[in-house]
């Protein structure tokens, strides 16, 4: 009656074993990471050194070397949270749309007649026509431009929306396509953050989407939340412009599609320019820092792809000897007189540069820019030393909590709670290994939520064992009295369990960070808190009983 | 000799002071509401808004001296309260300041925070800001909306798990108990004006799912016993499923709070409101399981015969393994 199957029991040590051996590397840290990192190294570069080699060596090859992840709070580092300004892309969108339909309107002139570019709100484009009864055409010849939206839900609706008010033509994007739009600008600000971050070289950054138009960074080890927003917040936009004039103050009146922006390095200079750039840093192929060649002062280097160094070819050729101005992100660094037409799609930007700035620059150059703005709706630092605290304030008080709970059950149930003891420390090894598994994020809640699962794992064998001494007051000997006892606590043990569970799910979907880590080791907590409850205590006890066959027990 | 918490039988009348003991439990949600209402809460950055910096100096630490160095800023409501544990080292003296939210501000300013580590420095020049977090007014609206959501949803999944396990009449109690529980413990968070942030949410809902196991053995053993003796008064039956329990009730209380209580003393500042608030709701969600769920289900009353299956009620799973 009393027995587990063979299999069964081979079933049990073997998940017993796997789990474990997840677990293990975790008691060596610092030699396992470094190993880990060695070997990343290694094979990223393709080449190894001593060093590295040295390193490698710390942790045998045939060995796991799975760790879990510490989060921020225990590791210190920065995390961040911004949100992209997703419409700043509407309205570069739609400067670039207006060449098109400037030459668009030109071919049905006969109809329409002059037409010029109104100031609009930001995402609309605003022309008007001299002859409002062409404005059907106008209209029509604008539609044209339209090409159907490519995205999974918006398949064959129009990209643009055109429509006529008198003499006004109004162009803004359709709704699908600024879905279409936003979903292409988050993927590329969460690339473009990524290659940043990457180029920094960190450790396990997290930068990922979240909701629909927030981006969320955690890199841990960096030294500041600021230092993070250096590295990913600068737009990085490089564009180029015909220069109206310049001016000397901030208020110089501009016409209409003329900008206004100040000089990066001359105090109190500013350029008008013509608000539609030549080139933008979208057509750049590649950036490097270099010096230049007859002032020997740090300098940038660009090359275009071939649409840009066409565009970039032809502007310079038609106008020769009237300037041009480099700008980055709102600010003219330098705009230089065009001494002959550039044709090879290649430049240089120089200004007032030194090596660390010129190095930075063409980074976030060759990264790209992003797409639009972002801003940052939180931000926390936690330092090295507090993580460090908190792990050790964390695992005195598991040591100390799970000591306790020993005591209190080896006091209360004699060997059944020596047994328990034993399934105890097995549930926690359990809960790493699962852990380091799946890569989880272990936080200082988590510790909490293992801590509160040493407390609870005991739940499951509680009910057995007061079941089995209940049992043990009507049943026919002991053997019968263990058996009842795991099989009508089971019910009980189950329905507490799963309640849980649901609650760790819930807390998991709607939460986020530290209490997302809690949420992981609350639920892994359960399941392995009730496999070794139903099994692994049951495997102990029913091997303890067929070696001993006592008449009686006591629980 | 073995150590009991509860002695072999017990066979206690819990409800022989059900007005007294269901009362007070009335009373102190009463209490704590009336608390909340009149001393608000005390919410942290993440449901506010607004900059924590903890600060870490050598030298003990003057709160007068932070204020005054601050008060210059202009930042408007700033709290600086000094933090003690015994986790600290003889050196290690903290402090964590809180500044509110800058007006017309959508997301944070690193300005802000400079000035003030600037200003810090000004009066201890050795000082370390251990931490920083900022969150903007826009996010802590959202936490706010999200936490609320959670606990509901929480509530939600339960009342339906335990309605399709048992009967709605069970599912009634266990969500007033619930309530209860929650209740309280806003409520003593609200009096001793403990910072309420997320992790204190993330508690809340970790007493939700530890009272509801509790609550749930007990109703476990109820529905066995209702099936056992058809004819017997269900107050009496009640009392039999909970003297039963009562022994597995309190050692389980015991460990997780054993667990707690050193987690509490040792596991560092950073998350003593967590668990505090899990360690209070421990406590309250044991009493709840024992003094609110079941009266409420007395008081509603419940179906009677569970040996046929009855298709219409929707406890497809009740007859699987009872």
């Amino acid at each position: 009656m009393l027995q587990i199957p063979l299999w069964n029991r081979l079933m049990i040590i073997l998940v017993l074993l796997a789990g474990l051996s997840f677990a293990m590397p975790n008691l060596f840290y610092d030699r396992v990471e470094r190993h880990n990192d060695a070997v990343a190294e290694i094979e990223g570069t393709g080449a190894t050194n001593d060093a590295l080699e040295a390193e490698r060596g710390l942790w045998p090859e045939f060995l796991p070397s799975t760790l879990v992840n510490l989060g921020l709070d225990l590791r210190g580092g920065a995390h961040l949270l911004a949100e992209v300004q997703v419409a700043d892309v509407y309205e570069a969108r739609m400067d670039a749309l207006w060449p098109e339909v400037r030459d668009a309107l030109r071919e049905v002139r006969d109809e329409v007649g002059t037409i010029r570019r109104q100031d609009a709100p930001a995402g609309e484009l605003q022309v008007r026509i001299s002859r409002p009864e062409g404005i059907a055409a106008a209209v029509a010849a604008v539609r044209e431009l339209a090409t159907p939206v490519v995205s999974l839900t918006g398949v064959g609706s129009p990209t643009l929306d055109v429509r006529g008010e008198n003499d006004l033509i109004i162009v803004t994007l359709s709704e699908a396509e600024r879905e279409a739009t936003d979903t292409r600008t988050m993927q590329q600000s969460v690339e473009i953050v990524r290659r940043r971050v990457d180029e920094a070289g960190t450790r396990e950054p997290t930068i990922q989407r979240q909701g629909r138009d927030r981006i969320l960074i955690q890199v841990p080890g960096i030294g500041s939340a600021q230092e993070l927003k250096d590295l990913i917040g600068t737009t990085a936009r490089l564009t180029f412009h015909p220069v109206v004039r310049r001016a000397v103050d901030a208020d110089a009146t501009v016409e209409s599609r003329q900008i206004l922006l100040p000089s990066m390095d001359e105090e109190g200079v500013f350029y008008v320019l013509e608000q539609t750039p030549v080139v933008t840093g979208d057509d750049l192929v590649d950036s490097q820092p270099a010096f230049d060649q007859q002032t020997g002062q740090p300098s940038v280097t660009f090359r275009f792809n071939p649409a840009g160094a066409r565009a970039f070819g032809n502007y310079t050729a038609a106008n020769v000897g009237a300037p041009f101005a480099i700008v980055l992100d709102e600010e003219v660094i330098s705009a230089p007189v065009i001494r002959q037409a550039i044709t090879g799609g290649s430049g240089q930007i120089t200004g007032n540069f030194n090596v660390e700035t010129s190095t930075e620059l063409a980074v976030l150059l060759r990264a790209g820019a992003l797409p639009a703005e972002m801003v940052f709706l939180e931000e926390r630092t936690i330092g090295p030393e507090l993580g460090a605290d908190s792990i050790a304030a964390g695992e005195i008080a598991a040591l100390v909590a799970f000591a306790a709970v020993l005591v209190f059950m080896v006091l209360s149930y004699g060997l059944f709670g020596v047994f328990a003891s034993l399934a105890l420390i097995l549930n926690v090894g359990l809960i790493f290994g699962v852990l380091s598994l799946i890569g989880a994020t272990l936080t200082l809640p988590g510790i909490a939520g293992i801590v509160l699962t040493i407390g609870m794992a005991v739940d499951a064998n509680v009910l057995v064992f007061e079941r089995i001494r209940e049992e043990l007051k009507t049943a026919k000997g002991p053997a019968r009295a263990i058996e009842l006892g795991y099989s009508r606590a089971l019910s009980a043990i189950v329905d507490a369990n799963l309640t849980t569970f649901i609650i760790a799910v819930i807390l998991f979907v709607l939460g986020s960070g530290p209490v997302r880590g809690f949420s992981v080791t609350l639920g892994i907590g359960i399941v392995t808190s009730v496999f070794t409850a139903i099994y692994v205590t049951r495997l102990f006890i029913v091997t303890w009983f067929d070696r001993r066959r006592p008449k009686s027990i006591e629980v | 000799m073995r150590l009991r918490l509860v002695p072999q039988d017990t066979n206690i009348d819990f409800f022989k002071h059900a007005r007294l003991t269901f009362g007070a439990s009335v009373v102190a949600m009463v209490l704590s509401l009336g608390i909340w209402f009149a001393m608000g809460l005390n919410f942290g950055i993440d449901f506010l808004g607004g900059t924590t910096i903890r600060t870490e100096s050598s030298q003990p630490v003057d709160v007068g001296d932070y204020r005054a160095a601050l008060e210059a800023l202009n930042l408007g409501d700033v709290s600086i309260t000094e933090v003690f544990d015994p986790t600290f080292g003889p050196e290690q003296n903290v402090a964590m300041i809180r500044i509110q939210a800058q007006e017309g501000e959508e997301s944070v300013s690193p300005e802000t925070v400079a000035a003030v580590q600037e200003a810090l420095r000004g009066v201890y020049p050795a000082m370390t800001f251990p931490s920083v977090e900022s969150v903007g007014p826009k996010v802590s609206g959202e936490l706010i909306q999200t936490a609320m959501i959670a606990v509901l949803a929480s509530l939600g999944a339960i009342l339906v798990y335990i309605w399709l396990r048992f009967e709605w009449q069970f599912s009634v109690g266990a969500v007033a108990a619930l309530v209860h529980d929650i209740v309280l413990t806003i409520g003593l968070f609200s009096l001793l004006q403990i910072r309420f942030d997320l992790a204190t949410i993330a508690a809340l809902l970790t007493i939700v799912g530890y009272s509801i196991n509790d609550t749930v053995v007990i109703f476990d053993r109820l529905r066995e016993n209702l099936i056992k003796f058809k004819s017997r008064d269900l107050r009496e039956v009640m009392n039999l499923s909970a003297n039963e329990t009562l022994s597995r009730t309190l050692m389980t209380s015991g460990t997780t709070l054993l667990a707690l209580l050193a987690l509490l003393v040792l596991g560092g500042d950073v998350i003593r409101g967590f668990v505090f608030a899990i360690f209070w709701g421990v406590i309250v969600g044991t009493y709840s399981s024992i003094f609110v769920a079941k009266n409420i289900v007395l008081m509603i009353g419940v179906k009677r015969d569970w040996s046929k299956p009855d298709a219409k009620s929707g406890t497809q799973f009740s007859n699987i393994d009872a």
